[in-house]
């Protein structure tokens, strides 16, 4: 049994986060989201004229999200630059997961860009990713009916714990990764991912403990946004 | 039951009202029993109706605007222009000039490429494509100066009620101004006095929702040109 986690954290407790927009002038919108080690930055670019033409739509304009991994953000080796199978994943399920609160009806025939890339991760960079890429599109000025707030519930040795470290996902143990994207106001998940065995019952109760944080991670992302503007 | 104050910023998902008193407008929807807001921007209470002004976001063309365009692309008939919104406008030959311009002659000569023009948009159809034309008071291809860019919301607070804001800074500065509904402002001037009115500009553009604005611009414009201005 894990009884006691290897930072000392609560079960229920995700790591310290912090939240900023605005932080790259050249885009139309901007964050940055730390959770932990594991920081995120996000760029979103307009809605605008994309190239190849015939990914645009004229019922609605197209999201385009790309994930990728600064080289040196891993833990010590270089990480390989470029699309590969795990970043084109995650590209898929972060457009995915925002597309739902998007209202991109009123710009058809063009795209909107997120670019996200991670300069530091210690495990939850998915999650970072989708909420600094949330908080950029706000940012923008775009239509959202909410934000969209990604965290992760993991088993670790049959302990429901909120927020992962590196450190945990890799224990000497049967551990379940369960990254989760919620929209706060109406509790629906719009990412959800497994990696591990976990029984229906105790996925219903991870769902309780990410929603409960979502809503924590919410304010922060609120006071981000507002403070912009003082 | 309000939830939120007039004149407040708020982000997508925040409750703005409770029950059915208020009526959602721009910027808002209806949750059940709730208000929401559905970005981020600066609550606005107006009787019974709530909206959002938003704080940033993409310039969203109109017909009768005044623009600034640059010059991104030349075809056979005319310029593409970016005016910094979700579509490029289009500037055809015929709209281009009064005078008469022969088929086939080189477009480039007339408006080069990366150049500047102020125009007017005279038509934004369904599809998306905007037209613009040269011909019109004020309206003409842009020579030396040089272009900002701001938010295209902060525009009206740029200008000021009936232009009192831009004309405090065209005094000061004796530069000649003119500001495009799309956020690109073209400023023309001794050096020096650039400098300074593209300072003043950008000061409206990150502090434009603050009240006490004019006055803060005021300040700045009297203490940089040592002018005594009046508002």
């Amino acid at each position: 049994m894990y009884k006691k986690r290897l930072d000392g954290r609560k079960a229920s407790e995700f790591r310290k986060t912090s939240a900023e927009v605005g932080v790259i002038k050249n885009a139309v919108g901007s964050a940055r989201f730390q959770m932990g080690k594991t920081s995120a930055y996000a760029a979103v670019y307009g809605p605008r004229e994309i190239i190849p033409r015939h990914k645009m739509s004229a019922k609605s304009g197209v999201l385009r999200c790309n994930y990728n991994m600064m080289p040196f953000s891993g833990m010590g080796d270089r990480v390989r630059p470029g699309n590969n199978r795990r970043s084109t994943e995650i590209s898929y399920v972060t457009e995915n997961a925002l597309l739902p609160v998007l209202d991109l009806k009123r710009f058809p025939n063009s795209g909107v860009d997120v670019f996200i890339e991670l300069d530091q991760t210690d495990a939850g960079s998915r999650c970072a990713g989708i909420t600094a890429a949330s908080l950029a599109l706000a940012d923008a000025g775009f239509s959202m009916k909410d934000l969209v707030v990604a965290v992760a519930v993991g088993s670790v040795d049959g302990t429901l714990v909120v927020d992962l470290s590196y450190e945990e996902e890799d224990y000497d143990a049967p551990v379940a990764d369960i990254p989760f994207a919620i929209i706060p106001s109406t509790g629906e998940v719009t990412l959800l991912q497994m990696d591990g065995k976990l029984s229906q019952e105790t996925l219903m109760k991870a769902y309780d403990l990410a929603k409960k944080a979502a809503d924590e991670i919410y304010d922060i992302m609120k006071s981000a946004l507002k403070k912009r503007y003082d | 039951m309000l939830k939120c104050k007039d004149k407040e910023i708020v982000v997508p998902g925040e409750v703005l009202c409770e029950g059915m008193d208020f009526l959602p407008s721009h910027g808002t929807y209806r949750d059940d029993k709730v208000i929401r807001s559905s970005m981020v921007g600066m609550v606005n209470v107006d009787g019974k109706v709530i909206k959002i002004m938003p704080t940033s976001g993409r310039y969203f063309p109109r017909r009768g605007d005044t623009i600034i365009g640059r010059v991104f692309d030349i075809t056979m008939n005319g310029w593409r222009l970016n005016i910094n919104s979700s579509y490029p406008a289009f500037l055809t030959m015929m709209e281009a000039s009064s005078q008469f311009i022969k088929k086939g002659s080189d477009l480039s000569r007339i408006i080069p490429m990366e150049g500047y023009v102020v125009g007017k948009i005279t038509n934004v159809t369904g599809q998306n494509l905007i037209d613009v034309t040269l011909k019109g008071p004020g309206l003409r291809k842009l020579d030396g100066g040089v272009v900002i860019n701001v938010s295209s919301s902060k525009v009206p607070r740029i200008i000021g009620r009936q232009g009192s804001m831009i004309k405090l800074i065209k005094e000061a500065t004796g530069c000649f101004i003119t500001v495009g509904q799309n956020g690109l402002v073209w400023l023309s001037g001794e050096a020096e006095n650039e400098v300074v009115a593209v300072k003043a500009i950008e000061l409206i553009n990150s502090d434009g929702h603050k009240s006490g604005l004019t006055d803060q611009v005021k300040k700045f414009l009297e203490k940089e040109t040592g002018k005594k201005l009046e508002v």
